[in-house]
């Protein structure tokens, strides 16, 4: 049965996308033509030329950076109080690279084949080529910085090996190496704001696009302090907005993190790529009750040394050192042999929830499996299991109240990143001109599922290396006259009537109680396990609750003051529509494919089936207007180097 | 748990403001204390109130936006602890506790619990940071860091920049995180041609922002989340003496 079949009356199927944009050639040749081919602009010409930035984590801060030192006058946006509070700064694990120091056999075209195989096939391969050889320059760039990577005895730098990969390639700054990187890319940026190259509006949120001749020209955004709406014009628009995982209200992401800005270049026509592919992670503090604002994740990096287990009679509620060896089920060892605790992240939450819907999960609720440290202690000593992860088990100490050293960990799957995002073209440019997206807020180079640290990877790779190189073939080519008055003043007034609109409702129910209901459908429909029948249930709940969000949603204070509860509303009616983007496209996809696990499609041994033949592109979504049935293009992926084949970890 | 709170309301930055009593009921000892105040402004929004400002971001101890002085402490009782993290089961049933905003001259109230952080990103642009530009970088393992300094730099380079060192400072002193940059990027070999530009052009901005001088009271190092030790602040003073009596500075 063909897709559309089963999902007729939801979408409607416009042109596929035919072009990319990458060079054609050798995989490896692509982006130094790319590069060669790309108009230059005159060093004189650039302080002529803005840029606006909005986010500044690390695609957009090392973007910033990169784009002021290079001369461009730039105008950055972020909602934080500070550059350096973006949520890239909460990574903990590492950052993957192919400089192959432990002579284990790594090679850049190691990093690319393993990155399109966890990605389960749904990502391009000129990209992720181009990710993987940029990945050495990263690292040189970041120790130039002044980064603190872990180091050897001997001065060199150190490597350890992470989730879905058997060589030594992550490096990293104990369990903080996102937080490294950020403040690295952070001073670079600042250095360039006190040169004067860049123009920094912390406290702004990006509320709309400013669009003039189907262009990108600039960005509505309110000050965050006194709730001043404001318009900038530029010559190109970088979205580095991060992701979207709160629409589940229960994520890791950062409090703050929201959809906004993409969602608002949506509606004005870029093209939303994958939305339902949102990475589970496994190793999360468990949730412990009604009051959970956020979940926390563990590194992944726990998983070299501890082992994941769950006792093996459903039910046994005993303490978990007074259950016996032979009385445990090393569930991922056991299926897993060669790759045991390390398999990627979908399969090892898919794994676990397994275990606990057998009724074996442990601690409250059953929701948990263990993972435990006591075989690393003996063989490696405290002492060193304090020195690899001694900040990871104070935090979780800290959450829980329970000391790992003494009773393993309990962790569970998380909502943790979003692979789906707008789409971009090998130039990182939208299907809106001028409108470039970056980082985690593109559909990105991840594919189906995103391996441990390769986040950290492409936000640096897309901010420093790609889109410096890429945005100025854009303005060399482009003559961009100054925007008309009416432009701006339409898109001012859209944002003014959607927050007078949002403020007169004046209901009876607060933002959280909707957005709290609204995670909790996402969570149970459009989660780690998704069914025919759970998603139309889902595209039957989502939009009744946002009718009544807009009838009832009460949103306390005025427009013109420090008002957060206004900034949640705005993002979370935002993230009402996305939400049902998001059903729609987990219900057209009728296969299992990376974290996206659809009950029926799976193999006799329980294994997600992936499905090429019928799904091997990217869905790229068109908005329609309120109410329209979204409009779906596909991106065919041909794989030229690395035949898909089935996944095993066996 | 039951527990009263005394909380700092201030409309705007030229409201007088002051403590407003409110009482909870049912708080979970599992919370955390930022979702205790999310339980109280969910009461408020129900009656209609509106609900108290405060900052916040990542809940993971990482960011550095969450403040609050709370009990008369930066971010609470347990030490090395934001306040994001801190639990209420770290309180007993029917306490009276106090929430305040950090209190700094540099650090001005803009609502409620919400202060104006920024001199600390100006701190920073003062010199808080290697001239790397992108580009070729020399190879990674061209410049070797020995392991104590690479571990010592690290350690500095937790800062997480909350602020709740100038909170804690009788003097509204910001040497602890100014110490911490200046160790961090000084103890590498990257840092060392701008080392001495560095601490003078960023203590300059330190006292131009209104921070106050150090007296080594040592309160800043107790209330630091991340445990920044006081001898980055000696390290500062010394390399502040180096550039400037020692004649280092260009």
């Amino acid at each position: 049965m063909a897709a559309d079949d089963t999902t007729n009356g939801f979408y409607r199927t416009g042109e596929p996308i035919a072009d990319a944009k990458a060079p054609a050639g050798a995989i490896e040749e692509r982006w130094t033509t790319r590069k060669f081919e790309a108009k230059q602009v005159n060093p004189a010409n650039k302080r002529k030329k803005k840029i606006i930035i909005i986010g500044t984590g690390l695609a957009g801060g090392s973007a910033g950076a990169t784009l002021g030192e290079a001369g461009y006058h730039v105008q950055q946006f972020c909602f934080q109080d500070s550059p350096r509070r973006a949520h890239s700064i909460a990574a903990q694990g590492g950052i993957n690279a192919a400089k192959n120091y432990r002579n284990d056999g790594d090679s850049v075209y190691r990093l690319f084949y393993e990155t399109v195989k966890g990605g389960d096939f749904r990502s391009r391969e000129s990209n992720v080529y181009r990710l993987a050889d940029i990945s050495r320059q990263i690292i040189d760039q970041c120790v130039a910085q002044g980064v603190p990577f872990a180091r050897e005895y001997g001065g060199l730098l150190d490597n350890r090996s992470f989730g879905g990969t058997q060589v030594s390639r992550t490096f990293y700054a104990r369990g903080q190496t996102g937080q490294q990187l950020l403040l690295g890319a952070y001073q670079a940026l600042m250095r360039q704001v006190d040169a004067g190259n860049v123009e920094l509006f912390p406290r702004h949120e990006m509320l709309d696009l400013i669009m003039e001749d189907g262009r990108a020209r600039g960005v509505v955004v309110r000050n965050l302090i006194d709730g001043e709406v404001k318009h900038y014009t530029a010559d190109a628009v970088v979205l580095a907005s991060g992701g979207y995982g709160n629409v589940y209200f229960l994520s890791t992401n950062a409090m703050g993190s929201n959809v906004t800005a993409s969602w608002r270049a949506h509606r004005h026509g870029a093209l939303f790529a994958n939305p339902c592919y949102t990475q589970i992670h496994p190793t999360c503090i468990p949730v412990s009750g009604d009051h959970q604002s956020k979940l926390t994740l563990m590194s992944e990096s726990l998983r070299n040394d501890g082992r994941v287990w769950v006792p093996k009679k459903a039910g046994d509620t005993r303490r978990p050192y007074d259950i016996p060896e032979d009385e445990r089920d090393y569930y991922l060892e056991r299926i897993y042999p060669s790759f045991g605790n390390l398999v990627p992240r979908d399969i090892a939450s898919r794994a676990a929830k397994n275990v606990c819907d057998e009724g074996r999960g442990v601690g409250p609720g059953g929701l948990g499996v263990y993972l435990d440290f006591a075989d690393a202690i003996a063989r490696l000593g405290r002492d060193k299991v304090e020195a690899k992860y001694g900040n990871l088990f104070e935090m979780y100490e800290r959450i829980t109240g329970e000391n790992p050293y003494d009773t393993p960990m309990r962790i569970y799957p998380a909502v943790h990143y979003t692979m789906g995002g707008l789409w971009v073209d090998y130039d990182l440019e939208s299907t809106i001109p001028g409108l470039f997206v970056i980082g985690e807020a593109n559909f990105s180079d991840h594919g189906a599922n995103r391996l441990g640290a390769s986040a950290l990877m492409q936000g640096l790779a897309d901010g420093y290396f790609v889109l410096p190189n890429t945005i100025n073939d854009y303005i060399a080519r482009n003559s961009l006259p100054p925007v008309a008055e009416t432009a701006v003043s339409e898109a001012e007034e859209r944002v003014r009537t959607r927050i007078e609109r949002l403020l007169s409702i004046d209901g009876d129910r607060s933002v959280d109680s909707f957005h709290r209901e609204l995670g909790h459908i996402m969570w149970e429909y459009c989660g780690m396990e998704r069914t025919e029948e759970g998603l139309r249930k889902a595209l039957d709940l989502i939009p009744a609750l946002r009718e009544e969000f807009w009838t009832r949603v009460k949103v306390t204070g005025k427009g013109e003051e420090l008002n957060q509860q206004l900034e949640k509303a705005g993002r979370v009616a935002d993230f009402f529509e996305l939400a049902e983007l998001m059903v729609i496209d987990a219900l057209h996809r009728a296969e299992s494919c990376g974290g996206h696990f659809r009950a029926e499609s799976q193999d006799e041994d329980g294994e997600a089936k992936r499905d090429d033949d019928n799904f091997g592109y990217v869905a790229a979504w068109e908005w329609a207007g309120e109410g329209a049935q979204p409009v779906l293009h596909k991106e065919a992926l041909n794989f030229e180097y690395v035949k898909p084949t089935q996944r095993s970890y066996k | 748990m039951k527990l009263t709170l005394r909380v700092w309301r201030q409309s705007g930055p030229q409201d007088k403001g002051g403590m407003v009593e409110y009482k909870l009921d049912d708080v979970s000892p599992d919370a955390s204390f930022l979702e205790m105040l999310d339980v109280l402004n969910e009461k408020l929004i129900a009656s209609g109130e509106e609900p108290v400002a405060f900052d916040h971001d990542c809940r993971e101890g990482i960011c550095g936006m969450c403040s609050l002085v709370i009990n008369g402490t930066p971010h609470g009782p347990e030490r090395a602890t934001t306040t994001c993290q801190l639990h209420m089961r770290k309180f007993k049933d029917g306490e009276v506790i106090d929430v305040e905003p950090w209190r700094a001259k540099a650090f001005p109230v803009v609502k409620d619990l919400v202060v104006d952080r920024s001199a600390f990103d100006r701190m920073i642009q003062a010199g808080g940071y290697i001239t790397a530009p992108t580009g070729t970088a020399p190879e990674a393992h061209s410049t070797p860091v020995p392991k104590p300094d690479a571990d010592r730099a690290f350690e500095a380079a937790e800062c997480i920049g909350c602020g709740a060192c100038v909170a804690a400072c009788p003097n509204g002193s910001a040497a602890l995180f100014l110490g911490a940059k200046v160790t961090h990027l000084g103890l590498m070999p990257q840092g060392q041609p701008e080392r001495w530009d560095r601490v003078v052009s960023m203590l300059d901005t330190h006292d131009e922002e209104g921070f106050g001088g150090c007296t080594n009271t040592g309160e800043c190092t107790v209330a630091c989340p991340k445990g920044i030790p006081l001898d980055v602040i000696g390290r500062l003073n010394h390399d502040y003496l180096k550039a400037t009596a020692g004649g280092k500075k260009r």
